[in-house]
């Protein structure tokens, strides 16, 4: 059958199973529709995914589940750690102990918790303030958009790093310091790359209309400059999450992170280190295993989004 | 050019100056005085001991004569805790070791990572593109603290064949886990970047148009695709050499290397704000000053670059 024999036969009447008059519907298809197809048939995204799915499971679940909590020690290993405080089902340290006799599976999942916790405070400050910060300068534009972007200028030269232990220091070491820290730095590239990209929005032709029809700066912001930006911010923010996960255990690692009995990922992989001499290798397996894998699940979910929204990038 | 240089002082100070009194406010904001102790001291020998770090003026005049005599002197005043020397006195100790390593890691990130970077996007798609990417998709989950640890655990306890801390005047065995740890995951981001922008060169019709030319392959990527290819890794080289300080700290920590890290460390720890400040500043002065480099490298290579 040739192309114009099929074409005639497809838009002949009798092809048509519905009765006159009535169309077939077709469903309209969204771009997050689109996006979730795409990031559904990458196998390394969808497959990390689970890996972080489990990994958050252990972090909020493992403390249930563990005969031990993450600052009891067991008395009874004490001395003879290298000895008998190895993972075994029978003692309940299915992770082992650490050298004060610590459960390293509870304390495994407390790290993991707050390595989630902030990555994800992370994220959100650089959702929320970056993405506003950056869609006012960008839409506003002029002398406001000059001085507001040599700000971000000004504080993205400065090393964090430092500035983060200094605060530390000079404050209490805790968790809530470690939020600041990581809020103060996260959200300055995504002020800078939504900027970026609301210049390019606020010349199209919707904002014109907007504007023509008389709807202020902040609606227009807010109900068409942001929406457009998602996709974007979206794919930013997963790839920022394992920048502050890696920025906080950092800090754990010189032992300048939160203070004892808390612990996290950096601080765990410190003390394995230290003990690496004494014939113990499962306190530092454990939690190196538990971040590595935290890093790939990230890094590859933040490639799969990246593909999936924005698949012009390559 | 001359006014883009101006105009990226202009930024430049600004931060210094924003960096200085950041730190100075924090260290203001720290309770108790660097002379507290639980021997009670007398009044009047805490009152010389102010006297003598000039405790006693108010922070005004403290920030002015702490910005003055760092403009001026590149002096970042006593130590708290080391009573004979000053914060110069352990920069200047510690700094030339960090340098050392710190440039060497530089060096190795960039002389590995280039090269495989432009060998994954020449032989794109083939096995030698995968176990390229999968190397630095793998390096780049092992920060400098993951790989000290384990480049220890290999080759000092396992293997005996390095040692695992120490300097020891810099003799080559004691370099190679301090600049292989640093240098891993940068080298990782490099080959990736590289790879991606040197694919995207080679994509380029200036590029079809040499081929078809009939120059040979190699004279078409050393002559055409090399210089395009190589400004985002350019531009990334800023970010890595600040990134490369900041890891240093733990470096020098961990394998005791006895650079400024290993103090700044201990200062943090013991709550010596001179030394903190001392290094934060100095490395903040450093940072922007690449930064700057790297901009009017940048700049000067590009020529599609306007610093109007």
């Amino acid at each position: 059958m040739s192309i114009r024999q099929a074409t005639k036969a497809f838009l002949s009447p009798a092809a048509n199973p519905f009765p006159d008059g009535v169309t077939v519907p077709v469903k309209g298809r969204s771009l997050w529709m689109d996006a979730r197809t795409r990031f559904l048939r990458n196998k390394a995204a969808t497959g990390s995914l689970l890996v972080l799915v489990l990994l958050a499971a252990f972090a909020f679940l493992g403390d249930t589940i563990s005969p031990w909590d993450n600052e009891t020690i067991d008395w009874g290993m004490l001395g003879q750690v290298h000895v008998v405080g190895g993972p075994s089902l029978e003692t309940g340290h299915w992770f082992g102990v650490d050298e004060t006799g610590r459960d390293l599976f509870a304390r495994t999942a407390q790290g993991t918790r707050i390595s989630l916790a902030v990555g994800f405070v992370g994220a959100a400050v650089a959702v929320v303030i970056g993405t506003i910060y950056g869609a006012v300068s960008g839409y506003v534009g002029g002398r406001v958009d000059d001085v507001m972007m040599r700000i971000v200028d000004v504080l993205i030269a400065v090393p964090y790093m430092f500035v983060l232990i200094l605060m530390m220091v000079v404050f209490e070491r805790s968790v809530i310091m470690l939020f600041v820290g990581v809020g103060l730095i996260s959200w300055l590239d995504m002020a800078r790359i939504v900027r970026g990209q609301t210049l390019s929005l606020k010349n199209r032709e919707f904002v014109e209309a907007a504007i023509a029809t008389g709807v202020r700066s902040p609606m227009i912001i807010a109900r068409h400059i942001v929406p457009n930006l998602l996709g974007i911010v979206v794919v930013y923010a997963t790839l920022l999450v394992p920048q502050m996960i890696l920025f906080e255990s950092f800090v754990s690692f010189l032992g300048l992170g939160v203070q004892e009995p808390l612990t996290s990922l950096g601080a765990l992989i410190a003390q394995g280190a230290g003990q690496m001499r004494n014939d113990v290798p499962w306190m530092l397996g454990f939690p190196l295993a538990a971040f590595v894998a935290l890093l790939f699940a990230l890094f590859f979910v933040g490639d799969g989004l990246r593909d999936a929204l924005d698949p012009k990038d390559r | 050019m001359t006014a883009f240089v101006v105009r990226r002082l202009l930024i430049a100070i600004p931060t210094i100056l924003f960096l200085i009194v950041l730190t100075f406010t924090l260290m203001e904001l720290a309770p108790g005085s660097p002379f507290d102790s639980e021997r009670g001291v007398p009044q009047y020998v805490l009152d010389n001991l102010e006297a003598k770090y000039g405790l006693d003026r108010p922070a005004w005049q403290r920030l002015g004569l702490y910005v003055w005599n760092l403009a001026t002197d590149f002096d970042f005043g006593p130590s708290f805790t080391y009573r004979d020397r000053t914060v110069n006195d352990v920069i200047a100790q510690g700094f030339p070791i960090t340098l050392t390593y710190g440039l060497l890691s530089g060096l190795v990130a960039m002389a590995v990572g280039i090269p495989l970077g432009i060998t994954a996007a020449i032989k794109h798609n083939t096995w030698l593109d995968t176990l390229a990417v999968g190397f630095s998709i793998g390096a780049s989950v092992l920060p400098n603290f993951v790989m000290a640890p384990i480049l220890v655990l290999v080759f000092t306890l396992w293997l005996g064949w390095l040692p695992g801390g120490g300097w020891n005047g810099g003799q080559w065995n004691y370099l190679i886990l301090p600049v292989v740890a640093l240098a891993t995951s940068y080298m990782a981001s490099i080959a990736r970047l590289t790879r991606s922008s040197m694919l995207e060169v080679l994509n380029a019709p200036f590029i079809r148009t040499a081929r078809a030319k009939g120059l040979p392959m190699r004279r078409v990527i050393l002559r055409h695709a090399l210089k395009p290819a190589m400004l985002p890794v350019i531009s990334y080289l800023g970010p890595t050499f600040a990134f490369l300080l900041t890891g240093s700290v733990l470096i020098d920590m961990f394998f005791s290397t006895g650079g400024i890290g290993q103090f700044f460390v201990a200062a943090a720890l013991g709550r010596d704000y001179a030394i903190i400040m001392g290094v934060t500043v100095l490395y903040g002065v450093i940072v922007v000053a690449l930064n700057l480099l790297v901009d009017l490298l940048y700049a000067w290579i590009d020529p599609k670059i306007r610093y109007g």
